[in-house]
């Protein structure tokens, strides 16, 4: 048996090499790069030994942040659209998701699937499908001018001008980033309301809860994990996202962390600020990615022994 | 207030944002691929069916040199990173199920690190790295191929890890005792019971790298490795044809024909729950 143990851990080698160099060197390269220092040409000089580090460039930042400078101002209009995006996506995700488990009955099969869908739809294209229909002679653009919905758009001023959807509005920015990521977040959540016991609800109906009372009590507690699950699932990409202001706004007054990072990462030259920015990103990410891989890792343990 | 006095009634106002939603999310995506089909010039309004945009002699998918390559460029990295990433992916999950005792908890997260770490920060990373620390490999289609495995690993480890999950330690053991020497007991036992996985894993892959976006667009370098998704991203706010729906169009019905079709071989070799889970749980 000792022979085969190693087997089984030479198999896995490979892997690990291949993760060690392509994600941990590659994510230590970002801090050597925001603890480094930038030649006359301003490429990043990364400095490999963290007791050389130059600390510099991190606390710049910070001391942007602490001033209520303009990367204060991008993080705290990236936290504002990720946290209506949420709200938005738990308000039409959970009837959705509730429906689908509960009561969708012989159609469950064909709403699950027009529920996996999109996932497998390449994200670009159905920005791509809604810049088309949201240009100022699309279709959605007219549905909207004659359902009156643009008229309460502009009276709430959500919207500068007529049919100027895609002229750097924050809402659309907002309504695009739930299209995009609210199958990631219904999933899950239809998943963990799919497992609830039926028998638990009837227990509660029996000794006397009302309707309400049995869903509030029952269902909505256990269906929080899934909810929490499917908020961070979303959230994490929605904090990296560069992409989807970029595309259905294309102005600054929109932009996100993202395309902060994206900005000096991959147009500009300031690859030592981009880094530290990253960084700082990451710190700020890392409580729900870690709270991710604890719920995964549990749920996959509990799998395991059942 | 009826749905929840019976809470197995008919919810109407459910029934009906339901289905909203269900118009919502698909209704978008099929205009845009109607589009593809648009004889005219316009992505916006409707002027008469064609194929010209996919097979047309000037500015179509076939025809125009920057739509082809591109095609070609995000199909080869697909293949690429399919072959890679299965292999490299179905070793790792063996090795793991099997490791237990020091490490294993180490490289279990590790393992699934690259699912929730939000792409830009991987994309940066790895730019940084091959600007800085691989200099030799620079950015372009091997960088960007390793950049999509990086990330596609995590995948076949986990598919291939459920499936090993429920097929049990039992087929392995009864091995070990008739005296299969562990090299049988993986290519004759384990690895026939895992094919429908492994198939699954390998076509999930090629879809996530054909609809892959930051990552390879971070890893570019010239215009030869463009990408359909870095496409898309370039073209969506300018003024282009419907070619860029056809492009698209092309883009995701591979991308849902390998899917569907894995989705059967698993359904026919592993079973239906099985590959049901699988559907609602790799995402």
């Amino acid at each position: 048996m000792q022979q085969s143990r190693w087997t089984w851990r030479l198999l896995a080698l490979p892997g690990v090499a291949w993760l060690a160099v392509f994600f941990l060197v590659a994510f230590y390269a970002v801090l050597a790069v925001a603890f480094g220092n930038q030649d006359t040409l301003s490429n990043p000089v990364p400095f490999w030994n963290p007791l050389d580090w130059n600390v510099g460039y991190v606390l710049e930042m910070l001391r942007n942040y602490w001033e209520g400078g303009p990367f204060l101002t991008v993080s705290l209009r990236t936290i504002e659209f990720v946290a209506i995006a949420l709200v938005l996506s738990l308000l039409i995700g959970y009837p959705v998701a509730y429906y689908t488990a509960r009561h969708a009955g012989r159609w469950k099969g064909l709403i699950l699937l027009a529920l996996i869908l999109p996932l497998w739809i390449n994200y670009l294209m159905r920005m791509l499908a809604w810049i088309n229909l949201l240009a100022p002679d699309g279709i959605g653009s007219e549905m909207l001018h004659s359902l009156g919905i643009e008229w309460a758009f502009l009276q709430i001023g959500l919207l500068d001008e007529p049919g100027g959807w895609l002229n750097g509005q924050p809402i659309t920015v907002i309504l695009a980033l739930v299209y995009g990521y609210i199958p990631f977040f219904i999933l899950p959540l239809f998943v963990a309301i799919d497992r609830i016991d039926k028998r638990q609800i009837e227990a509660a109906r029996d000794l006397g809860a009302s309707p309400l009372g049995a869903f509030l009590r029952v269902t909505l507690p256990l269906s929080v994990p899934g909810i929490l699950a499917g908020a961070v699932l979303i959230s994490l990409p929605m904090f990296g996202d560069y992409y989807t202001a970029d595309l259905v706004s294309a102005s600054t007054q929109t932009n996100m962390i993202g395309n902060q990072i994206d900005i000096f990462m991959r147009q500009g030259s300031e690859k030592v600020t981009g880094a530290a920015l990253t960084l700082l990103l990451s710190v700020f990410l890392l409580i729900l990615m870690l709270y991710y891989l604890r719920t995964t890792r549990q749920s996959g343990t509990s799998a395991q022994t059942a | 207030m009826s749905w929840l006095r019976n809470p197995w009634g008919r919810p109407r106002w459910l029934i009906a944002i339901t289905g909203f939603y269900v118009l919502w999310s698909v209704v978008p995506v099929l205009l845009a691929i109607a589009f593809a089909f648009n004889s005219g010039r316009s992505r916006t309004t409707w002027q008469g069916f064609s194929f010209r945009w996919f097979t047309g002699e000037t500015g179509s998918v076939l025809n125009d040199p920057a739509l082809r390559d591109a095609l070609e460029h995000t199909l080869l990295l697909a293949v690429i990173c399919v072959a890679v990433a299965t292999p490299l992916g179905v070793a790792l999950a063996l090795g793991l199920q099997r490791w237990r005792g020091r490490g294993s908890g180490t490289v279990n997260t590790l393992m699934l690190l690259p699912l929730v770490t939000p792409e830009i920060v991987l994309g940066v990373a790895l730019l940084l790295l091959f600007l800085r620390i691989f200099p030799g490999i620079g950015l372009g289609t091997e960088a960007q191929a390793i950049g999509q495995v990086t990330f596609a690993l995590s995948y076949v480890v986990v598919i291939v890890r459920g499936r090993l999950v429920s097929i049990g330690p039992e087929f392995e053991e009864a091995a070990a005792d008739l005296g299969a020497p562990p090299r049988d007991q993986l290519f004759r036992v384990l690895l026939p019971l895992l094919a429908p996985a492994i198939v699954a894993s390998a076509a999930v892959v090629f879809a996530i790298s054909i609809d892959d976006f930051v990552v390879t667009q971070y890893l570019a370098s010239d215009a030869s490795t463009t990408t359909v998704s870095m496409l898309l991203y370039a073209n969506a706010r300018g003024a282009p044809t419907p070619a860029l729906n056809a492009i698209a169009t092309v883009g995701l019905v591979i991308t849902l024909a390998t899917l569907t079709a894995a989705f059967l071989v698993y359904r026919r070799f592993a079973g239906g729950k099985e590959a049901t889970s699988l559907a609602t749980l790799e995402v």
